[in-house]
């Protein structure tokens, strides 16, 4: 996995609560085989006049000039802001490879759905949870300043503007696994022996279990 | 020993280690896979060389891309070159890896959710995922059961585990009966628009409650299903007669000496009198009537004799998001829910497509005719047992009679990853759980409802109250 330690970027202000994993990457793409690929497809619905699927080739339709993935300078942001309960619904993953593929490194929300939030870190993608007046004052910047860039600095815990610091708060655990970007199945194994006793255990609790 | 909830002797039963990260490993007694969120779990394996810990704990369906027509055809007759792909590669990680597949053409496929507790696959006291939100459905059976993404069904191959953090706990006590008309789904959308889409978020929900110790099996798992609705990865209702009679006889239960066993151990699967539950919600039912969305997220619902709403009626920061709704469903605010005249009907998905379901549709609709208005009403089984079933009871002439398209099981319409989905602009009367902006089809507007009301709103060619018809 991607390690993830600072990041700099620009932000897109996303200001929306409910965010849900449909909308994020609608179902005729989950059908790739892929983890890549995705990038194109971020927000479909939204981002396209007209409908698409993966055999579409994207030069052949109508972005949505209005949305704001297809205005520069946010075509290149890498810091998402959006408001509460982001990634709600699905359990797809493809919706983090579509962020990640499209080149977004942080999401920052008030919070988020519970699936969603895990499979970011098993994908090297940073969701920061902030109250939501620290989010308020962010809109407010990001809309003032034209292409705000923000750097999330996950070694101090601490989002950086050129003018202000803000502290966010992850459980440690998580943190260091995305410092360090280990594989998670293999530092699992490691604990392979206590696995085997315990299967052991509740094969004779629960035999049916395991006939 | 002090006193537990459900919920903290699952997880007791289930921990194999806590981690230096501060999270735990819990082991996973049962994975069920589809075709949509294992290709590349599959992948990740091959390449790193790694091996299922325990094959027999897995099990394989295909279910939320296939088409539920031409089913005698098998893969072959799936028209879409793409979605054809993905459930070849099923079959294909299947064979390689050894995990049993029920395939496509074979009678037991259907919903990986409707499916498991069919087969017995789903017993009590286990701990159950999938790449799948919606594997909350099994919490019914006094399991720890939740959705996960791709990377952790990776890692559940591998090793048998889920690196995950313990979750508060949360008690929903449903109190009194619900009234003439008002199903179980019913009781779960409300219960989302009063706590919200993240209400539950961080919780497993614990559903109890005289309404509850009354229902079926069935009835449980629809409301079960829809925990991730309400922000919660797991919800469960504790162990008892119902859930006895259900399992005893299912093709993998336990049988003879096992069952007895067996039946020791899950006859504790229930919280201790005294156990603290950090939040409690009481939701009164005597009042309740039954519930359409008229939104874009399963919150944004109301009794069907409401109107949407005013904006100057919410909170503010609520009437961003509803004037968007709106604006999508093609509803001004202060409108009547009832009399919306409606496109299309689907009957399907995990949440309501199981025999109780069905027969309580064609109860309804039994002699009767699909309103001339309607362009398309489809009833998707949740299983091919379902179907069968359903067919020796002559369900399915009762719905062609009325006009229903009968189909063969699948996700189908519910989030429309086949060839069953909305056009751009059509409304929906609809069994399932997500009424996500094109969730069924792009541009479609979704009514979450129960069978009764979908069913009504297919002999009335709107959405109307079943207590009236
Ligand atoms: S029926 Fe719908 S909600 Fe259920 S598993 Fe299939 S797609 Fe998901």
């Amino acid at each position: 996995m991607e390690a993830f330690k600072t990041h700099t970027g620009l932000v897109a202000p996303f200001d929306r609560s409910n965010v849900d994993t449909d909308a994020i990457l609608p179902k005729q793409y989950l059908k790739m085989l892929e983890k890549t690929g995705f990038a194109d497809f971020l927000f479909d619905d939204e981002r396209y006049l007209d409908p698409g699927d993966v055999e579409t080739p994207v030069s052949d339709r109508r972005p949505d000039p209005g949305f704001i993935l297809n205005r520069a300078p946010y075509d290149r942001a890498s810091i998402l802001l959006a408001r509460a309960n982001f990634g709600c619904g699905s359990s797809r993953e493809h919706a983090v490879w579509a962020l990640k593929d499209f080149g977004v490194r942080v999401v920052i929300a008030s919070s988020f759905g519970d699936i969603f939030f895990n499979n970011c870190f098993n994908n090297g993608l940073l969701p920061v949870i902030l109250d939501e007046s620290t989010i308020d004052e962010l809109f407010e910047l990001a809309s003032d300043t034209d292409g705000l860039e923000l750097t999330v600095d996950l070694e101090q815990c601490e989002i950086r503007s050129p003018k202000k610091t803000w502290h966010f708060v992850i459980e440690s655990g998580r943190r260091e696994n995305l410092l360090s970007g280990l594989d998670e199945i293999g530092r699992t194994l490691t604990f392979s022996e206590s696995i085997q006793a315990y299967e052991a255990k509740r094969r004779t609790q629960e035999p049916w279990l395991f006939e | 020993m002090a006193a537990r909830t459900l919920y903290d002797k699952l997880w007791q039963r289930h921990l194999v280690d806590e981690l230096p990260d501060g999270s735990a490993l819990l082991y996973i007694d049962r994975h069920l896979l589809h075709e949509v969120t294992t290709p590349q779990a599959f992948s990740g394996l091959r390449s790193a060389g790694r091996k299922p810990w325990r094959i027999l704990a897995n099990i394989a369906v295909p279910d939320h891309a296939v088409p539920t027509r031409k089913r005698a055809l098998g893969v072959a007759g799936i028209a879409d070159r793409v979605a054809r792909k993905q459930v070849e590669t099923l079959s294909r990680n299947c064979e390689e890896f050894g995990i049993t597949l029920i395939e496509l053409e074979d009678a037991r496929q259907g919903i990986v959710h409707v499916v498991g507790p069919e087969q017995g696959l789903t017993l009590p006291g286990m701990t159950i995922v999938c790449g799948d939100s919606h594997t909350s459905t099994h919490g019914a059976f006094a399991t720890l059961a939740m959705g996960i993404g791709t990377s952790e069904v990776e890692h559940v191959l591998a090793t048998q585990t889920l690196r995950t953090q313990k979750q508060k706990n949360m008690r929903v006590v449903f109190e009194g009966q619900p009234g003439f008309g008002v199903t179980p789904k019913d009781l779960i959308l409300a219960l989302i628009g009063r706590i919200g889409t993240a209400g539950g978020n961080g919780y497993a929900i614990e559903y109890a409650g005289e309404a509850i110790r009354n229902l079926s099996m069935e009835g449980r798992m629809t409301i079960c299903n829809m925990s991730i609705e309400a922000g919660a990865r797991a919800g469960m209702v504790a162990y008892d007669r119902v859930t006895e009679q259900y399992v005893e006889g299912r093709p993998q239960a336990p049988v003879g000496e096992r069952l007895d066993q067996a039946r020791e151990y899950w006859r504790t699967l229930v919280s201790d009198a005294e156990a603290d539950f950090d939040r409690e919600e009481h939701f009164p039912l005597e009042a309740l009537v039954p519930q359409v969305t008229w939104g874009t997220s399963p919150e944004m619902v109301s009794g069907i004799d409401g109107k949407t709403p005013e904006f100057s009626q919410l909170a503010p920061e609520k009437r961003e998001s509803a004037r968007r709704a709106l604006d999508y469903m093609g509803l001004e605010p202060g409108r009547p829910l009832k009399g919306l005249s409606i496109d299309k009907v689907f009957i399907g998905s995990c949440t309501n497509a199981r025999m109780e379901d069905l027969r309580a549709v064609a109860n309804l609709v039994q002699g009767q005719k699909v309103h001339r208005s309607v362009k398309q009403a489809l009833i998707v089984p949740g299983s091919g047992q379902v179907r069968l079933q359903a067919e020796r009871e002559g369900l399915d002439m009762i719905f062609r009679n009325a006009g229903f398209e009968w189909r063969e099981a699948g996700c189908s319409m519910c989030l429309g990853m086949n060839d069953d989905r909305l056009n751009s602009g059509e409304r929906c009367a609809s069994t399932s759980n997500r009424n996500f902006e094109g969730r069924q089809g792009k541009g479609g507007r979704t009514h979450l409802m129960s069978p009764l009301m979908a069913a009504a709103a297919a002999l009335a060619g709107e959405i109307t109250d079943v207590r009236e018809v």
